[in-house]
């Protein structure tokens, strides 16, 4: 008998007890949100406390700031992955924009894909070396949530790899206001599973020294978002 | 300092019972500071980020209830694993014991061709102990969550799930990378401090080449959505991150409780898990894969699922519920017990409360078969139940402690205990019987030692054995209350207790024939 019959046949002779019919209650009474105004504050509050830096700007103010972000980081190097706003990269001259080419079908395109699990690898594809010899990575994001102050990649058109987020030293992010949401229930709802996710609060830490939290550590050292404010309703 | 030694199933091999163990802890000041420091600093976050949450109680309800009914149904969902992972592109295979996970593991990197493997911070891969049984196959496994590196490093045993290194302050954390890290690779920098950030910093050195190069990496995992294969792994520094994305294999091991049934379970596990263990409302990094993309990450991913004992304490219907676990330690934290002796004591891969009901299950309690260190492990708390209080999955672990203190008495681990309990039984029974033991202990009071011998000096260790007065309380009561009697001197009579004593010595006098 193959370890597998093993192990489900002891599952199920443990189990002699439970009727096999039975519907074991889950209670779903906990919130879907512990807040509902001030979502954006809140969500910038939140990456302060755990030492990421924030700017918020206007939609017509983004490409000035990553620019400044560029600059004032000193960053010659920044790694732009594919399916990035052209707008974003405006103010940036050429030679600083180290482009990857991998990307993941847009979530909303799941017209001939249900899984969505369609990557599309392309050219540029960036080694380890070549991400470790640049100075940062300029991306975007899917999801934010503001009670816990993270951010969420989904491999999505502006988000690339995963190692492009996690070799370069420095990130800079930024996130829609209309993609920030107040909790983690309501940013599992907009996640899909099956692409490779990844949630990021704050620089990487550690707190394994007398408890005492170091941020950066393995990961990007620093953090930095900026958060494009919804624009104004007319 | 222990060396560490392979553990077999989930206690460390040559480690003495608990109380031994403790005896030693609780005698080391400097053990004590850092544990108190470090308990009380984590356990003050949690209190404070659980109170950011108004509905804590019914997450916690709801946590409890996702992992009972995952385990009432648990050969379904892992059919539902196998299948999701497979059609993700991944493999899956089923381990029924640590011997065949760690040979399945080190068959999957042989067949990579590789000598060395980085490892993501895994629970499970310790109770396994998959680092001895990979280097006894010529391949080196190399710890990269500083706790992790720290305990490596030093050829120590971990001392608590979320920071196996709580045991260390950074004045000897320094000296340990100072002296071992060249051996490893990268060695610490000339001048290195104990600022834990220059520490940290070592470690970044230390690690980064092979964190570029690795081309295998072993994990366990937090959790695993059944209905879509994926696998969620929380963690703080990005070693986790780096040893599931630049890898070219990815080997996770993950025991069969891990199991969510579905994707919106997370909600639930996602809010609970940070707040509990490191007291944060989110952890820095949480990585979520689902078989192999395209192009991203590790193109050859296997899963192994890990029995390990874990169905002997399914069929256990009051200690299954320790399988709901999620590896927080919130329950270390709170234990006055574990803050006193710290996780050493306990000999085990799971130490403090949560450890104390898990590994004498996962070691087959219920059947007798555990041997005197692991049955040792239920009478390591006071039942004070701060541990159920903290626990996000609502844990009785009280309830089970004194549950396993049974198993533990029928199993024979106690004969001594039992002749002694019979014994007792047989004087207490019958008054006439109590009565001649007590003036016998009475009149040899003087040749009585103050340390117990045999088995029992271990009891008289931490206590004294109890003066025996010159006369029983019963000889007392029937001289000073009843007038003549065994003694002349009778003394003032207060009214009515001459019935009284009549009655003591009517019931005396029934009990003499049976």
């Amino acid at each position: 008998m193959s370890s597998r019959e093993v192990i489900l046949n002891r599952v199920r002779r443990a189990l002699t007890d439970v009727p096999r019919d039975e519907v074991f209650p889950v209670p779903r009474d906990y919130a879907r949100a512990h807040v509902v105004e001030g979502v954006l504050e809140l969500f910038a509050e939140h990456l302060r406390d755990y030492r990421a830096v924030v700017h918020e700007v206007a939609e017509s103010e983004l490409a000035d700031a990553i620019a400044e972000a560029v600059v004032r980081r000193g960053a010659r190097r920044v790694v732009t992955p594919a399916g990035l706003p052209p707008a974003w990269t405006a103010g940036l001259a050429a030679a600083t924009c180290v482009p990857d080419g991998w990307v993941y079908g847009p979530i909303d395109d799941l017209s001939d894909d249900p899984t969505n699990n369609r990557p599309k690898p392309a050219a540029p594809h960036l080694t380890i070396a070549e991400l470790d010899a640049a100075d940062g990575v300029l991306t975007g994001a899917a999801v934010g949530i503001a009670e816990t102050g993270t951010i969420v990649l989904d491999a999505g058109p502006g988000q690339g790899r995963r190692a492009l987020t996690l070799v370069p030293d420095w990130h800079l992010c930024v996130v829609r206001a209309e993609h920030v949401v107040a909790s983690v229930p309501q940013a599992l709802e907009r996640l899909v599973p099956g692409r490779p996710l990844t949630w990021i609060s704050g620089p990487s830490a550690t707190s394994d020294i007398e408890l005492d939290r170091v941020e950066g550590v393995h990961g990007p050292r620093t953090l930095e978002v900026l958060i494009v404010r919804r624009p104004p309703v007319v | 300092m222990s060396k560490a030694v392979p553990p077999t199933g989930a206690t460390f091999v040559g480690m003495p019972p608990f109380p031994r163990a403790a005896r030693d802890a609780v005698g080391d000041a400097q053990l004590r500071h850092n544990l108190r420091k470090a308990t009380h600093t984590i356990r003050d976050k949690r209190a404070v980020v659980v109170d950011e949450l108004a509905d804590w109680a019914e997450l916690r309800a709801a946590g409890a209830a996702i992992k009972d009914r995952t385990l009432r149904r648990l050969d379904e969902h892992l059919l539902a694993v196998e299948a999701a992972v497979t059609s993700a592109g991944g493999t899956v295979h089923w381990a029924a014991d640590a011997a065949e996970a760690n040979r399945i593991v080190a068959d999957l990197v042989r067949a990579t061709g590789e000598t060395e493997v980085v490892k993501v911070k895994s629970m499970v891969t310790q109770e396994i102990g998959l680092n001895e049984a990979l280097a006894a196959e010529g391949i080196r496994a190399y710890e990269t969550d500083l706790a992790e590196l720290i305990v490596q490093l030093g050829e120590d045993l971990p001392s608590h799930i979320l920071v196996p290194a709580i045991h260390r302050n950074r004045a000897e954390i320094r000296e340990i990378f100072v002296r071992e890290m060249g051996e490893w690779g990268v060695p610490a920098p000339a001048g290195l401090t104990d600022e834990p950030a220059a520490l940290a910093e070592a470690a970044r050195r230390h690690l980064r080449e092979r964190f570029l190069s690795a081309k295998v990496a072993v994990s366990g995992a937090n959790f695993v959505v059944a209905e879509t294969g994926t696998l969620v792994v929380v963690e703080s520094e990005g070693n986790g991150r780096m040893c599931l994305t630049l890898p070219e294999t990815l080997i996770s091991v993950v025991g069969i409780e891990k199991v969510v049934p579905t994707w919106a379970d997370l909600e639930v596990f996602l809010q609970l898990l940070p707040r509990s263990s490191t007291g944060e409302r989110m952890n820095p990094y949480t990585s979520m894969w689902t078989g192999v993309t395209p192009g991203d990450g590790p193109q050859d991913f296997h899963l192994v699922l890990l029995d390990n004992g874990r169905t002997d304490v399914l069929a256990d219907r009051t200690g299954r519920q320790a399988l709901r676990c999620i590896r927080c330690s919130a329950c270390l934290n709170v234990c006055p017990v574990y803050e006193r002796t710290g996780g050493h004591a306990y000999g085990s891969v799971y130490p403090g409360p949560i450890g104390a009901i898990l590994v004498p299950q996962l070691g087959g309690v219920a059947t007798g078969k555990v041997d005197a260190q692991t049955a040792s492990l239920p009478y390591a708390s006071s039942l004070c139940g701060a541990c159920y209080e903290v626990c996000p999955v609502a844990i009785d672990i009280p309830e089970v402690l004194v549950h396993l203190r049974e198993q533990v008495v029928e199993g024979g681990g106690h004969r001594a205990e039992k002749a002694a309990m019979r014994a007792a039984e047989w004087v207490l029974d019958d008054p006439g019987r109590l009565r001649r033991v007590q003036r016998l202990a009475a009149r040899s009071r003087k040749l009585i030692p103050k340390r117990a011998p045999g088995p029992g000096a271990a009891w008289t260790d931490s206590r004294s054995i109890p003066a025996v007065p010159a006369e029983s309380f019963r000889d007392w009561w029937v001289r000073e209350r009843s007038g003549p009697a065994d003694t002349a001197q009778a003394g003032v009579r207060p009214t009515g207790s001459a019935p009284a004593a009549a009655v003591v010595e009517a019931r005396e006098s029934e009990g003499e024939g049976r």
